[in-house]
């Protein structure tokens, strides 16, 4: 253990001001030229880059400390300006102050009595523990008072009302109030007033709010640098101090030697545009300060501020070591635990290995084998990067001093062993919205470069493989590692915060897969069983059935065999889905019900609502009665029997899955033109005025909801009629109807019509004036003239009909682009305000200093991922799966 | 015209004053001090108008206040007095 870093706690942070002569004083060189380095490259004497100031050479001594580079922590110098300056940071203080001090005595423009009320008000709040906004707003209100006045109570003097011209400059009755007289103005008020300013008399004057004297950054805050030219760029912000430094000498000679007033008056704005620049290039009202290049100079606000400023880029984020990002794709024979790793990365990636007496003779094994250890047959072994000797010193490991460094390798020392199959990561895919976007896996190392996973793993990370990337980090502490494995890894995650269900399901093609597998029962030949078991990790066979001597398998018994015993589940399947109540299935009890008993599925149809994410049923019984592990083991096995069947069997979907009958098409054709003709009728209806108005509407939107009410059922009509002749021996139904991927409403589109496009949830009508597009009459309010679309996506659109499609597209691409940004950084705020609250042993929630904010964590006490979908336990389930159907 | 009651608007949970008495019983069953209950200002309308029941309240006194809520049914909340920062 170290003792030597105590943590300490700060007790109280003081802001003050600085005042010139502390400037001064803290100053170990006063910077009169505007150079920085002479002809051989040393730096100048009272230059920019003046040795006082710190040093960034390697061989050079610090004049002031005599420390070397890594020693000196560099100090500052200063500049004498010829002129004063206001500082642009203070310029809504100078403000107030300015309005509410009189001109000549400088007193706060109160009366006595007023002081004294006011002083009482102050003097009783509490800086310290009262709520800063409440402070200001106080402090406003005396200084508003005083500002109001136009006469003096003191001295009687009329002090006329002061103008700020943004950014810099103050009026008063038009004419400029130079720096130098604000700095006299703000002199003259008395100690005893500034406690109304919100000022702490023992530690601020207000004149030091304009600047007479700069302090200069030490040369380690603003290094220049070497380019590989020899060529040297200095820093931004020594650019900015060498353009002030030149204008306040040029400012001083014009001065000293008597030039004319505008001159002097030019030069003085010019210092007060680069001082103004060199705090904040970003000074709403005056062009930011740019590089040669044109580039705008980052200097001192911009180097703190945003999300590239110092806090959000340097102390609340920071890049790692130990980490690493490839292209990913998906690995099905993979378990939903692991994370295969391309072998680059495993050598490059390590794990530290403390050495001692258990292990010291098989890591010396490890070290012999030397950078890129290899198994006789080619595969993949760790080998060991580095030794960290107790000392820290780190020894690189190559295949020339591995011999000897095993021999040299004793307790006590840490090797860095490359990743090897087993170990620990973690598994990131941004954005990072919620806790399941970075997941502990365990690694595999496989030939390749790109990181590998299985696609149940998609819906958590909501990744694809279109080329998507991924990060890594490797784990280096016991304790970390320990923790990632107990709460981090995907097994623990199968159950989201987010609705107390799983969000860690079978996808697309296993779900088609299952569907197959188990809709209607089929039966499979031995053959054809084994060939589907032998993707599983299962070494007994289904209960057969035996015909013309043959051996056949049900299956659902082949699905049953991934069951775990004694699960009991009784729900119904997504074929139900949309039916409210009354399923088309309802009489096929046999496909529609799904029906587990003691882990066999007695009957029903396998598919999205069984084994999907989100919905899971059995994936998320499975989890809250057998534990994470027997539900990743079920998940896996799903996944696995679902390729395995789907390569026997094939899969393939195409155009022809949507080819209709003639009679089909000439029925479509029909509704649409019947619809064309009511909608004619209510246009008519509308421009006669006999239309009937409905409730709380204008006869304009009456119209437009009649209208969009005909298209939408004439839609759903076609829909009806094709999907009449496309069954569920149709790939397109069946991957709807399973819930693997569309819906039936997509199938309507291709096969029967694609309906009327919307924008902003009205029909089009925006474009050229009065009509959508130039090939209608003006003021046409027919279907056709407004967005509807009779065609089908398989009998294609015509060219009006395609704008229109790309018009209603559009606006659903706009709308994520916008709500996403929206949402990310509402998301931002959410999180910084809630980072530091907890939850107690007591299910208290707390901030940091202990005050409450909930007396029960969510003022029921019930942690949302163990909550059956947000309510607190299924009882219906408990019962049912303790006693069956008997009541 | 009679004076508006807030407490009496059905979008304003139930506010009851805590009993100097109970006030003990109360932090002990929630195993916290009265510095870190939640607060109330003392020109809340609501302190106002319970004001119109107890007479003058000051700041310290603990507001009990009962409220509909979507997980638990109802849902106990307590609040402390504090004296107003202007």
């Amino acid at each position: 253990m170290n003792f030597n870093n105590v943590s300490k706690r700060i007790e109280k942070i003081k802001f003050a001001l600085l005042s010139p002569d502390e400037i001064r004083k803290m100053s170990q060189v006063r910077v009169i030229t505007p150079d920085t380095y002479d002809d051989d490259g040393y730096p100048i004497e009272r230059g920019l880059m003046d040795l006082h100031m710190g040093v960034i050479e390697p061989g050079l001594k610090c004049a002031t400390c005599g420390g070397k580079v890594d020693e000196c922590p560099g100090h500052f110098g200063h500049i004498e300006l010829a002129m004063p300056v206001v500082h642009i940071g203070f310029i809504k203080e100078i403000k107030t102050m300015l309005d509410s001090a009189c001109k000549s005595c400088g007193r706060i423009k109160l009366t006595d009595d007023e002081i004294n009320t006011y002083r009482k008000t102050v003097n009783n709040m509490d800086f310290k523990t009262d709520d800063p906004e409440i402070i200001d707003l106080t402090l406003k209100k005396i200084t508003e008072i005083a500002a109001q006045r136009n006469i003096c109570p003191h001295c009687n003097a009329e002090s006329p009302k002061v103008i700020l011209d943004k950014p810099t400059t103050f009026r008063e009755g038009g004419i400029k109030i130079t720096p130098k007289e604000i700095r006299e103005r703000l002199e003259r008020i008395p100690d005893d007033d500034l406690l109304f300013f919100g000022l702490n008399k023992e530690t601020a004057r207000p004149e030091w709010m304009v600047l007479a004297v700069l302090p200069v950054p030490p040369i380690d805050v603003r290094p220049s640098i070497t380019l590989e030219t020899g060529e040297r760029s200095e820093d931004d912000l020594t650019h900015k101090l060498v353009d002030i430094i030149r204008i306040s000498q040029r400012l001083r000679e014009s001065r000293d030697n008597g030039s004319p007033q505008l001159i002097i008056e030019d030069l003085w704005d010019l210092l007060q545009y680069h001082t103004t620049t060199y705090f904040d290039n970003q000074t709403a009202g005056i062009p930011p300060a740019r590089h040669r290049s044109g580039r705008a100079l980052k200097t001192l606000v911009q180097r703190l501020k945003g999300k590239e400023g110092r806090f959000r880029a340097n102390l609340s984020g920071k890049r790692v070591n130990f980490s690493s990002r490839s292209v990913i794709s998906p690995e099905p024979f993979l378990s939903m635990n692991e994370v295969g790793i391309p072998e680059v990365a495993a050598r490059e990636l390590t794990v530290p290995v403390l050495v001692n007496s258990f292990n010291i003779d098989k890591i010396k094994e490890w070290i012999k084998r030397g950078a890129t250890p290899r198994t006789s047959d080619g595969k993949y072994l760790a080998g060991v990067n580095y030794l960290i000797r107790p000392d820290g010193r780190r020894i690189k490991v190559t295949d020339q001093n591995a011999e000897i460094n095993s021999g040299r390798v004793d307790i006590g020392w840490t090797i860095e062993r490359q990743m090897t199959e087993g170990d620990t990561v973690l598994f990131n895919r941004q954005p990072s919205l919620h806790r399941m976007s970075m997941m502990a896996h365990t690694v595999r190392v496989l030939p390749g470069l790109t990181f590998r996973f299985n696609l149940a793993d998609c819906t958590p990370y909501n990744a694809d493989f279109d080329g998507d990337e991924m990060n890594l980090h490797v784990i280096q502490g016991e304790e970390s590692r320990a923790e990632a494995r107990i709460i981090m890894k995907v097994q623990e995650q199968i159950l989201s915060p987010r609705f107390g269900g799983p969000i860690i399901g079978a996808i697309h093609d296993h779900i088609t897969s299952l569907f197959l597998l188990t809709h209607k029962n089929p039966l499979y030949t031995e053959d054809e069983t084994l060939h589907m078991i032998s993707y599983i990790n299962i070494d007994k066979m289904p209960e057969p059935v035996i015909m013309n001597n043959k051996k056949y398998y049900h299956g659902r018994d082949i699905f049953s065999l991934i069951l775990p015993e004694g699960l009991n589940i009784k729900f119904k399947s997504h074929l139900c889905a949309g039916s409210n109540g009354k399923c088309e299935y309802e009489d096929t009890i046999e496909d529609s019900y799904v029906v587990i008993n003691d882990g066999k599925l007695i009957h029903g149809t396998i598919d999205d609502e069984a084994v999907g994410p989100f919905s899971g049923i059995i994936v998320d019984k499975i989890f809250r009665k057998f534990g994470p592990e027997v539900a990743a083991k079920f998940v896996d096995n799903v996944t696995r029997l679902a390729v395995g069947f789907l390569s026997y069997r094939g899969f393939s979907t195409g155009i022809k899955d949507y080819d209709i009958p003639k009679d089909a098409i000439s029925r479509i054709e029909e509704i649409s033109n019947e619809t064309l003709d009511k909608i004619n009728k209510l246009v008519e209806a509308f421009r006669s005025g006999h239309l009937q108005q409905l409730p709380g509407r204008s006869m304009d939107d009456t119209l437009e909801v009649e209208i969009l009410g005909e298209t939408g059922s004439v839609r759903d009509e076609s829909g009806k009629i094709a999907s009449s002749y496309l069954g569920l021996n149709d790939p397109s139904v069946i991957m709807a109807r399973s819930g693997a991927r569309a819906k039936m409403l997509n199938i309507a589109e291709v096969a029967g019509m694609v309906g009327q496009q919307s924008v902003r949830g009205g029909r089009l009508n925006r474009g050229y004036a009065n009509r959508t597009l130039s090939h209608f009459r003006e003021n046409d309010l027919g279907a056709y003239a407004r967005g509807f679309i009779k065609s089908s996506y398989r009998s294609g659109l015509n060219p009006t009909e395609y704008f229109f499609h790309s018009i209603g597209g559009r606006e659903g691409l706009v709308d994520i682009a916008v709500r996403t940004s929206r949402s990310g950084y509402m998301q931002r705020r959410l999180i910084n305000a809630f980072e530091d609250l907890k939850v107690d042993p007591e299910r208290r929630v707390q901030d940091t200093i202990g005050s409450i904010v909930q007396f029960k964590y969510g003022e029921d006490g019930i942690d949302p991922t163990r909550s059956d979908e947000g309510e607190t336990v299924d009882v219906d389930y408990v019962v049912y799966d303790e006693f069956g159907d008997e009541k | 015209m009679s004076k508006f009651n807030v407490l009496k608007h059905e979008i304003v949970p139930e506010h009851h004053l805590v009993p100097v008495d109970d006030e003990m019983s109360v932090l002990k069953k929630l195993n916290i001090t009265k510095d870190n209950l939640p607060k109330i200002s003392i020109n809340d309308p609501t302190i106002k108008a319970l004001e119109e029941i107890h007479g003058k309240l000051d700041p310290g006194r603990i507001i009990k206040i009962i409220r509909k809520s979507p997980t638990a049914g109802y849902y106990e909340y307590y609040r402390v007095i504090v004296k107003s920062v202007i």
